[in-house]
């Protein structure tokens, strides 16, 4: 029984000494999210009972969150399918806080993306803005300056009550962290679907940029050296955020499903966040800084575990130095707090006070909270106690590992035998044309401003392209015109389908993204979204989808950088698509002669790249038309996919195409009304040859296809290289006129279709 | 000699590197000032920059308005140096009392980024090289843009000709009588929620067209030499 101090209400310290002497005190290790033997393995470690302290240190950095624990065995793809030759421009990989490809020219980029989903539901708009936060400060970590961010949300249906809650906070929530730090936001996903309804999605992106030289990396070695904690102080907001939180189901939904879960989401101060990066890139430049960690998911505990288990081993810290928002927190509080806005650096002890004048220029409190020691103890006190003495190792690396059983479901046959087959297509001109505007209208594939036009894309001006362009563009760098591409992708129906192939056209569509413009892909970044690891067939829908996105990178050539698993996205048993995000970074050799979103210009020629068939299983036009979802993906073949990266690469350096936009959700059709909508200008084309009837050449989602709008004079090179490389290509027509006129279909008028691509989101969200 | 022109820098401030750039766009050199100055440097004029500076803490721009840097700010502004307020640097020169009127939430309660297009309607320091009741089109990004004011001040800025720029199409942040930046009685102080400093290049922004505020001062410190 633990004996609470009358006056104060704060439990007794309960130090090292006082765990030997009291074997036999339980200790709610259930409650924290350990099971019977992960409690065991601790006391097997210890060769005692954990303090409260310890027990919180490991219910963390064990949570499935921090440690991985179901999904290490099937992640260790990523490593054994990247070969040297994509490691060649790595600089760093997966296990650091984020992936850094050098760039050439002495610049570096890093970029991750990662998952918010829990706490976003419980609290949408604090959720949404710390998720922007955390992300951002893995980045700053590197030693890089944030430069951009990118966000992938994914809801319940449009009308369905809660989304009404969920989506203005979850966009409200990135707007505001992002907009207050000044990063500009590139675009993303918004996606409906019934099965996020209790279980949002909310992964973000962020982009840095840095000198090589700059690099920083995580680790604590130098016996001797401070520990500086410096940032916001720490409270009592966000415990448990990583265990109890993003580590379990949420329960039956409705109204409160989670909101007795509110104190363990964290409440984000993005000036507070603005003023540390400009802190950090100080103390960067004047070389004061020898490792540094953020403090994100799990705090104190794992920045001091991990920084100490890759340095020198040992760490002392004392928690009396901790500067603390709240009165009267116990070490557990203060080592799992997820309090936001903090960073933990190792700084020699001859440039402790130059470190400390610049985060006194930046108003930024700092406290040298330790030192680094050798040895293998990481050992804490407070109040000159020792409450916590462990080999960090334990903490940080040697958590649980499990082998979950997986098996594909039997229902899976079922559903992939439930094909388009017997759906009723369109036929007649009046028919196709009212489809069209029926995809273009819908939820799915509606305008997405009501949501863009909250965040800024202009700070900074370096944006050369953001949504709805397929793939941001931005300038690294104003005294050269180089560049960088960015897009996220998935199409999580199709990896309900099918999770290996559903992952691979991931991948496929995120790097056609990145090729509309011009780009050459050369990086991944990745946020598997599942649902219960406990469940063998979401475990089995995980298991096919790293592999297949393993395999289709080593096809593609373009390494895994790093990334984020987020499991437990279900309701009671009803678990979300299986939801591979795909993030592709590419470079843009010159920033002007990136390829522009949409048409060209009236009179140039429309033609479409890459073939079709007649696929129209898990469609837009298959979930809009008879809301239905069934049979087989479209193929994925990544050489195809590859060569038309090349042909959009070669003929961006040629200057071939005045405008472009990749074909995915909605198919010709709807890359047709989007380059009409967002370029205001019509276009005269036929459907492209074949034997395919008009519903499917207009509505199927068949891979590696892009609308290309090509100059006059431009017409033969673009031929001639197509006929180099091999790459199918068909002439549609032209663009120009008030009038978006296929043939065989009643002429659609880009201002009606402006309108009704525009409306339905405000229509809903503003009612 | 190349005018200097000094762009403000507030814990909190975002749009300084554009707003710098800017200024080198239009052939001056840009002068950074931290917000704990008390010198000017000599320069020439200042931009306040948009932004969140002191994190819109207590109101937007309160804070900003009586940080150091904004003293000599005010000294200098009222001797007619020309001083441009954007966005956040707007808000601070209404708390510093260089402008009438303030700048509250947005009608609609969201952050508005857009492409905008504003009609010019008043010769400053800022908008010499523009015609009078010529177009403009430049990014608002903003969640307390709505300018407001009373009755009697919005018909004083008319009538002495101090609203500068009108948004062309109905307020889309509901400000009064559509107004999206006003000056002071000498036109040497203009204030205004949409961002110039991001329409300087085709590459970044809808166009160049906020360049000419620039490259108006300069005509006008040129002349003044």
């Amino acid at each position: 029984m633990t004996v609470q101090d009358q006056a104060t209400g704060i439990p007794p310290l309960d130090t090292v000494a006082n765990a030997a002497a009291t074997p036999e005190h339980e200790q709610p290790y259930a409650a924290l999210g350990l099971r019977d033997e992960e409690y065991a393995r601790i006391r097997e470690i210890l060769g005692r009972r954990p303090t409260d302290a310890e027990l919180a240190m490991y219910s963390v950095m064990w949570s499935e969150h921090c440690s991985y624990k179901s999904s290490k065995v099937h992640l260790r793809r990523f490593g054994e399918t990247t070969t040297d030759e994509m490691r060649r421009h790595l600089l760093a990989g997966i296990g650091e806080n984020a992936g850094v490809i050098d760039v050439g020219d002495g610049w570096a980029v890093t970029f991750k993306i990662e998952s918010h989903n829990h706490p976003s539901y419980v609290e949408p708009h604090q959720g949404a803005a710390t998720g922007v936060g955390g992300i951002v400060r893995d980045i700053m970590a590197m030693g890089a300056r944030p430069v951009a961010v990118m966000d992938g949300l994914r809801v319940g249906p449009l009308d369905a009550p809660d989304t009404a809650r969920v989506l203005p906070g979850v966009v409200s929530g990135v707007g505001f962290y992002g907009n207050c730090l000044g990063l500009p936001n590139l675009g993303g996903e918004v996606v409906f679907d019934p099965t996020y309804a209790g279980n949002p999605l909310v992964n973000a992106l962020c982009v840095g940029v840095l000198r090589v030289e700059d690099l920083h990396l995580a680790f604590a070695s130098g016996v001797g050296n401070k520990i500086v904690l410096f940032g916001a102080r720490t409270g009592l907001d966000g415990i448990g955020g990583v265990s109890v939180l993003a580590s379990e189901t949420f329960g039956e939904g409705g109204e409160g499903a989670g909101r007795r879960k509110l104190p363990s989401v964290q409440v984000g101060d993005p000036f507070a966040e603005k003023v540390l990066i400009e802190c950090c890139l100080e103390l960067y430049r004047a070389g004061l800084v020898v490792g540094i960690q953020d403090l994100g998911g799990a705090g104190l505990s794992c920045a001091t575990s991990e920084l100490a288990s890759a340095g020198d081993g040992g760490m002392e810290i004392d928690l009396d130095q901790v500067h603390l928002r709240a009165t009267g927190m116990t070490p557990a509080e203060i080592l799992s707090s997820e309090s936001q806005e903090r960073m933990c650096a190792v700084v020699t002890p001859e440039n402790v006070d130059a470190f400390m004048a610049v985060c006194e220029r930046w108003d930024v409190t700092a406290r040298v909270i330790g030192e680094v020691t050798d040895g293998e103890h990481l050992r804490i006190r407070s109040a000159g106690e020792v409450v916590v003495d462990v080999p960090p190792r334990t903490v940080a690396h040697d958590g649980p590992v499990y082998s979950r059983p997986y098996a594909r479901p039997d229902s899976q046959d079922a559903l992939q035998a439930s094909t388009t087959a017997g759906l009723a297509r369109p036929g007649t001109p009046a028919e196709l044309a009212e489809q069209i505007v029926a995809l273009a209208s819908s939820p799915q594939l509606a305008s997405r401003a009501w949501v863009t036009e909250q965040y800024d894309r202009y700070v900074r001006g370096n944006t050369a392209a953001a949504t709805p362009a397929d793939a941001g563009v931005l300038r690294l760098d104003e005294s050269s015109d180089r560049g960088i591409a960015l897009a996220i992708d998935c199409n999580a129906r199709f990896c309900l389908l099918d999770p290996r192939e559903g992952a691979r056209l991931a991948l496929a569509e995120s790097v056609r993204n990145v090729a509309s413009s011009g780009a050459r892909p050369v990086a991944v970044s990745d946020c598997l979204n599942f649902g219960s690891p406990e469940d063998p067939a979401v475990m089995w829908q995980f298991a096919e989808a790293v592999d297949g996105l393993a395999q289709a990178c080593a096809e593609l050539g373009i390494p895994v950088t790093g990334g984020n698993v987020s499991f437990y996205n279900q309701t009671a048993t009803t678990a979300i698509l299986p939801t591979p995000v795909v993030g592709v970074l590419g470079l843009v050799d010159d920033v002007h002669r990136a390829v522009p979103h949409g048409f060209g210009a009236p009179g140039d020629a429309v033609w479409l790249l890459g073939e079709t068939a007649d696929e129209l299983d898990g469609s837009a036009w298959a979930g809009v038309v008879h809301d239905h979802l069934g049979g087989r993906p479209p193929r994925c073949d990544l050489a195809v996919e590859a060569r038309l990266a090349g042909v959009m690469a070669d003929g961006a350096a040629r200057d071939l195409f005045s405008g472009a936009h990749d074909l995915s959700d909605g198919g010709l059709a709807q890359a047709l009304v989007e380059c009409a909508v967002d370029s205001r200008i019509g276009a005269a084309v036929t459907l492209p040859p074949g034997e395919l009837d008009p519903a499917a050449a207009l509505f199927s989602e068949s891979a590696a296809r892009m609308l290309v709008s090509v100059p006059a004079g431009a017409e033969a090179d673009l031929a001639r290289l197509c006929v180099e490389v091999g790459q199918p290509a068909a002439r549609l027509g032209e663009v120009g006129g008030d009038v978006l006129a296929i043939a065989g279909v009643d002429p659609l008028d880009v201002a009606e279709l402006v309108i009704a691509h525009a409306a339905t989101l405000p229509s809903v969200l503003d009612a | 000699m190349t005018a200097r022109i000094g762009v403000i820098t507030f814990p909190g401030t975002l749009d300084d590197v554009d707003a710098a750039r800017a200024v080198r766009y239009a052939g001056a050199e840009a002068v950074s000032l931290w917000h704990r100055d008390t010198d000017l440097q000599g320069v020439d004029a200042v931009v306040v920059p948009g932004g969140f500076s002191y994190g819109d803490y207590l109101r937007a721009g309160a804070i900003a308005a009586r940080s150091p840097v904004m003293g000599p700010v005010v000294d200098a502004a009222r001797r007619g140096m020309p001083v441009l307020g954007i966005c956040n640097g707007f808000q601070i020169l209404c708390e510093a009392g260089l402008l009438p009127g303030a700048l509250v939430r947005n009608t609609g309660l969201r952050f508005i980024c857009r492409e905008i297009r504003l009609r010019v309607e008043a010769d400053t320091a800022w908008t010499s090289g523009f015609e009078v009741g010529s177009a403009i089109t430049v990014p608002l990004k903003s969640g307390e843009g709505r300018f407001v004011a009373d009755a009697e001040t919005l018909d004083r800025l008319e009538g002495e000709g101090r609203v500068v720029f009108r948004y062309a199409e109905p307020a889309p942040n509901g400000a009064l009588r559509d107004i999206a930046g006003v000056c002071s009685t000498d036109g040497r102080v203009v204030g205004l929620m949409p961002h110039p400093e991001h329409a300087i290049d085709p590459l970044t922004g809808p166009g160049a067209d906020g360049l000419g505020l620039f490259t108006s001062v300069l005509g006008r410190l040129t002349a003044a030499a």
